[in-house]
């Protein structure tokens, strides 16, 4: 939420500030725009400030915007506490001259790292005091950095869709003909590629790891081995890859490798208008295109400051809570395929997820890019085979298949030993490490957005926010089996509650007046907490469209998990982070 | 592409059982007196297409309706699919199911080199055969047929798992028509399609494309004095 | 004791591996066609289901929703004398509201005066690119542009489908959606009552 905080109950907080930072904080004023504004030089002092005396604790999002015609770039800052309420937004305002230094919040919020990565690696903002601050989603040697508003890609064809060349004379060419290089490739003029010498661009990624002497005992030099789990391997995640430093079979350093499945995302969200982003948006997460879809929306609506419809928000909340259903079932899936069980469970769980899948495609059209959301409602109404099957699954199939689950897998003792007391992440870890959603829940810390910053209507539902107190995989594990009854519980009364009505509030149109301002809507999807930030200045397209995406942050912690672990455990520890690349590369 | 008018779903189901069961070999009019297929070829191909094992190659969405056809509901068993190995050098077919960035293709034209021949490519979904909603992308490359060898395009996005399958039979049905006498790799020469592996510059560099590069490139550099009208 | 989890877990699977003998009996003695009917297909994709999971396509085929969404076709009403009508105005829209934008329209002008007539020349769908989402079916205004529920659209080649490829007739949108055909009719028809009531209003005025 971006109420200003010091509308809350704090409030004398803009004094407090005041006084404490004279000259260097103050209001961001611009209109729609709510925060803070803080100088860079001051921005260390006041995040300690935040976090220490203001006690917001977990640093949710950390994004960089353009503004090219103000000659002027920004970071934005989204903190929460994790005992609840709405954020603190602090922004960042730098002059858009190379080079562009910010100083980087990393010893105070480690969970960071890889959005200040980000911002390097997309808009060229240096981060001063980042350890290692490499490309994340391009590779090394790429040239320029595209998220920038200067920086147009290949295929460039106008500055917003629609584009003029599809009608009225829309003769179909496709787009490599028009490029000077024929593909989607550019270079700078006078290019030769014979005379390029290809630095390795896995060098920076080599020396970060390689902090580490050989170590020598007695005289035995033992040496460490660098082992690279590519982006193609069996586990079902996705072209992810991580290289791993090894001693014998335990791991001592660790760094994940992104950017396999970049699709530029964010800056086609900036070449489409408001709703054209929509069917974009279920491709990021690609399971729970459900709530990939909720966020969004939210987002926009808070822009064009709308309603929803009433009946809407019930079916927005039982498609939500069928889709995270259907998300832990696969993750438990996967998970146990990767830990050896080949397929069984995993087979198991794609049954039930068919049955819930066919009610999406009933409803929404498609399995799975479910492009359901409109902004104030949502597209279609359930049809009533539809919501009988919802009725059987949610009062029948899945409390009795989700006994099953258990009885088959929690107790089994050769799970028990391969995952008790693995990859453990204390709870002052996890927030610090900026980690959300299950993981989080399973470290101890009951941080769920739907109790802590409630959205939609999941104040009239009865549910327990599912916490265990252990950390390890273990307890990962089970607390997805603990979230799965507790969507059940909700789905079961929001069945029954549900209204008739209107499902969508505002007349639906292709061209969407959306006001300028910028607003963050964040839901609990199943892997975290999802969050989209969008920038309106009243044209038709977003001015920046940035996704928080709980997968891509999540992996922070991966290294600190990982280490003094076996290489053989690394496996199901990533698996029960539960990644999906569509969202952690955008 | 198959013809505009619709078929009837009614008459489906013993269609393609008879499909399955009576492999097509009949030859097009226009490849007659070129190809002939013999019982050997028969017996060959029928090895061949009836134990077709996937690389698990999932890039994207398009990743999860490939792990759904070959799960309970959309069994690819059936056909002989159900060993997906993760090592190309156990696979027969590289299912290339999702978004092909620049990143990660000089992975899979490595991967693609390492398969054994017979090798197929289905390229599954809208982003490996053309580019998808994303092509516009800077990361993006439009469509896996740029690099590989594609044999079975399956548009879709992401196509289900019955899609899916309807692509692996065009591709049954593909092989069905290859006769001994005319398979590249009982050839004399090269027995093995093997693309040079592309490297990442300033942008994606192909080798194959060298050339074209330095040349376009020098003439955006100098560009010709000629432009009087 | 040691081993009872695993015990427990492996009970689970042979009461599930059980069951489908099980049902597959049952519904033999009870003298039910359990596959390649209809009635079958809709117990296994249903709640009770305990056996067997599997749709045997090409075989079997689950019914499709009225509501899925494919690749997109062109509606043509039929003529009498066997002509076709298509519905299609090429005023854009659809091209405009396609979020990666593969729908190429060239829109016809009529040779002596100029004017637009509201019947495409060209209409290209890139099916490489479409991304199934529907916004062009649902923002034409003439219902013109439907999504399609055939997937069986694999082939040797790159799909880009034109005008030719992708007409199909009204009597197949009748088939495969026939709710929103009967809803449409009905909206079509009340539209025109309306005029014809106001023509009538009209003429009595006069």
């Amino acid at each position: 939420m971006t109420t200003p905080v010091s509308e809350t109950k704090l409030e004398p907080l803009g004094e407090r500030l005041a006084a404490r930072f004279p000259g260097a904080v103050g209001a961001d004023t611009r209109p729609g725009y709510s925060g803070w504004v803080v100088e860079a030089a001051r921005l260390i002092e006041f995040a300690t400030f935040v976090r220490d005396e203001l006690g917001y604790d977990l640093l949710s999002s950390l994004t960089a915007v353009d503004y090219l015609p103000e000659g002027r770039m920004e970071v934005v800052y989204h903190a929460y506490k994790t005992t609840g309420g709405p954020a603190l937004v602090f922004k960042v305002q730098v002059p858009r001259v190379d080079p562009v230094e910010v100083p980087s919040v990393i010893s105070i919020w480690p969970g960071v790292d890889f959005q200040e990565r980000e911002a390097w690696d997309l808009f060229g903002i240096k981060f001063i005091g980042h350890p290692d601050l490499r490309r994340i989603l391009m590779w090394e040697g790429f040239e320029g950095h595209p998220m920038r508003k200067d920086w147009k890609e290949a295929f460039y064809e106008e500055e917003v869709k629609p584009f003029k060349s599809r009608w009225p004379d829309g003769n179909h060419v496709y787009a490599e003909q028009k490029n000077p290089y024929g593909d989607n490739i550019m270079f700078k003029p006078g290019f030769d590629p014979e005379k390029w010498t290809p630095t390795d661009p896995e060098e920076l990624l080599y020396a970060s790891l390689k902090n580490y002497q050989a170590e020598s005992k007695d005289g035995i030099k033992t040496d460490q081995v660098l082992v690279n789990l590519g982006p193609q391997h069996p586990s079902t995640h996705g072209v992810f890859r991580v290289v791993v430093m090894l001693d014998g079979e335990t791991i001592v350093r660790l760094k994940p490798v992104m950017g396999y499945l970049h699709r530029n995302h964010e800056k086609i969200g900036e070449r489409n208008t408001f709703l054209l982003n929509m069917p974009y948006t279920d491709r990021l997460d690609y399971f729970n295109s459900m709530s990939n879809n909720w966020g969004y929306s939210m987002a926009v609506e808070k822009l064009m400051g709308i309603q929803v419809a009433e009946r809407a928000e019930y079916i927005r909340v039982i498609m939500a809570e069928l889709s995270r259903i259907q998300n832990h079932l696969v993750l438990i899936g996967t998970l146990l395929s990767d830990l050896g069980a080949f397929f069984t469970p995993a087979l198991y769980a794609f049954e039930e997820r068919e049955l819930i899948l066919d009610v999406f495609a009933a409803t929404a059209g498609s399995r799975m890019m479910c492009n359901y959301h409109r902004f104030g409602g949502v597209v279609r109404d359930i049809p009533a085979e539809a919501l009988q099957k919802i009725k059987d699954l949610s009062f029948e199939r899945l409390p009795r298949k989700i006994e099953e689950f258990d009885r088959l897998l929690t107790e089994n003792e050769i799970l028990v030993s391969r995952c008790k007391g693995v990859g453990v992440l204390s709870g002052e870890d996890a927030v610090a490490y900026s980690m959300v959603g299950p993981m989080l829940r399973a470290s101890g810390v009951p941080y769920d957005v739907r109790r802590a910053d409630p959205y939609g209507i999941y104040e009239r539902f009865e549910f327990d926010v599912a916490v265990r107190y252990n950390g390890d995989l273990m307890d990962r594990y089970l607390i997805r089996i603990d979230e799965m009854r507790q969507s059940v519980r909700i789905l079961q009364q929001a069945i029954k509650q549900i209204p008739a009505g209107p499902i969508v509030s505002v007349k639906p149109q292709y061209q969407v007046r959306v006001p300028a301002g910028e607003a963050y809507g964040r839901v609990e999807g199943p892997k975290g907490e999802l969050g989209f930030y969008v920038i309106s200045t009243g044209k038709p397209t977003p001015w920046r469209y940035h996704v928080r995406a709980p997968s891509f942050i999540n992996l922070t912690a991966l290294e600190k998990m990982c280490e003094g672990e076996k290489i053989a455990d690394f496996v199901a520890i990533l698996g029960a982070i539960d990644i999906v690349l569509g969202e952690t590369d955008r | 592409m198959t013809s505009s008018e619709p078929r009837p779903r009614e008459n489906q189901g013993k269609e393609s059982r008879d499909r399955l069961n009576l492999p097509g070999y009949e030859i097009p009019p226009e490849m007659d007196g070129q190809i002939a297929i013999t019982t050997l070829d028969r017996v060959y191909n029928f090895g061949r297409r009836s134990s077709l094992w996937p690389l698990m190659f999932g890039l994207a969405c398009c990743a999860i309706e490939m792990i759904c056809a070959q799960a309970s509901r959309y069994d690819m068993s059936r056909f002989g699919m159900e060993v997906m190995r993760p090592s190309p050098r156990q696979s027969d077919v590289m299912i290339v199911a999702g978004t092909v960035t620049k990143k990660m293709v000089p992975a899979i034209v490595r991967l693609f080199n390492q398969m054994p021949e017979p090798k197929y490519v289905i390229a599954m979904g809208a982003c490996a055969s053309g580019g998808g909603p994303f092509k516009e992308g800077y990361n993006v490359v439009a469509g896996v047929d740029k690099f590989i060898p594609v044999d079975v395009y399956v548009p879709g996005c992401p196509p289900t798992p019955q899609a899916l399958v309807a692509g692996m039979i065009k591709l049954q049905e593909k092989i069905d028509k290859q006769s001994l006498s005319q398979v590249r790799w009982y050839r004399k020469g090269a027995d093995s399609v093997e693309i040079p592996v592309p490297f990442l510059g300033p942008d994606l560099i192909d080798p194959r494309n060298i050339p074209h590069i330095k040349a376009k490139s020098a003439e955006l550099a100098n560009p010709p004095a000629a432009e009087n009208a | 004791m040691y081993g009872q989890g695993i015990w427990k877990g492996l009970k689970v699977t042979l009461t599930r591996f059980l069951q489908t003998y099980w049902e597959d009996l049952g519904w033999l003695l009870r003298g039910r066609k359990r596959y390649y009917s209809p009635e079958g297909i809709a117990h296994r994709s249903g709640k009770d289901n305990n056996g067997i999971f599997t749709v045997q396509y090409p075989e079997e085929d689950l019914p499709i929703p009225e509501e899925f969404r494919y690749v997109p076709f062109l509606v043509y009403d039929e003529k009498e004398d066997g002509g076709k009508d298509v519905r299609c105005t090429s005023c854009g829209i659809c091209a405009k509201v396609c979020p990666p934008q593969c729908i190429w329209i060239v829109r016809t002008s009529d040779p002596e005066t100029g004017r637009p007539v509201p019947v495409p020349t060209e209409f290209y769908i890139d099916a490489d690119v479409c991304m199934n989402c529907g916004f062009c079916a649902e923002y034409c205004p003439f219902d013109a542009i439907i999504m399609d529920h055939d997937y069986e659209i694999a082939s040797y080649e790159r799909n880009l489908m034109n005008m030719e490829k992708l007409l199909k007739p009204a009597s197949y949108y009748k088939s495969i959606r026939p709710q929103n055909y009967a809803f449409q009719e009905e909206a079509r028809n009340a539209k025109e009552a309306a005029k014809a009531a106001k023509a009538d209003a009209d003429n009595e005025a006069h």
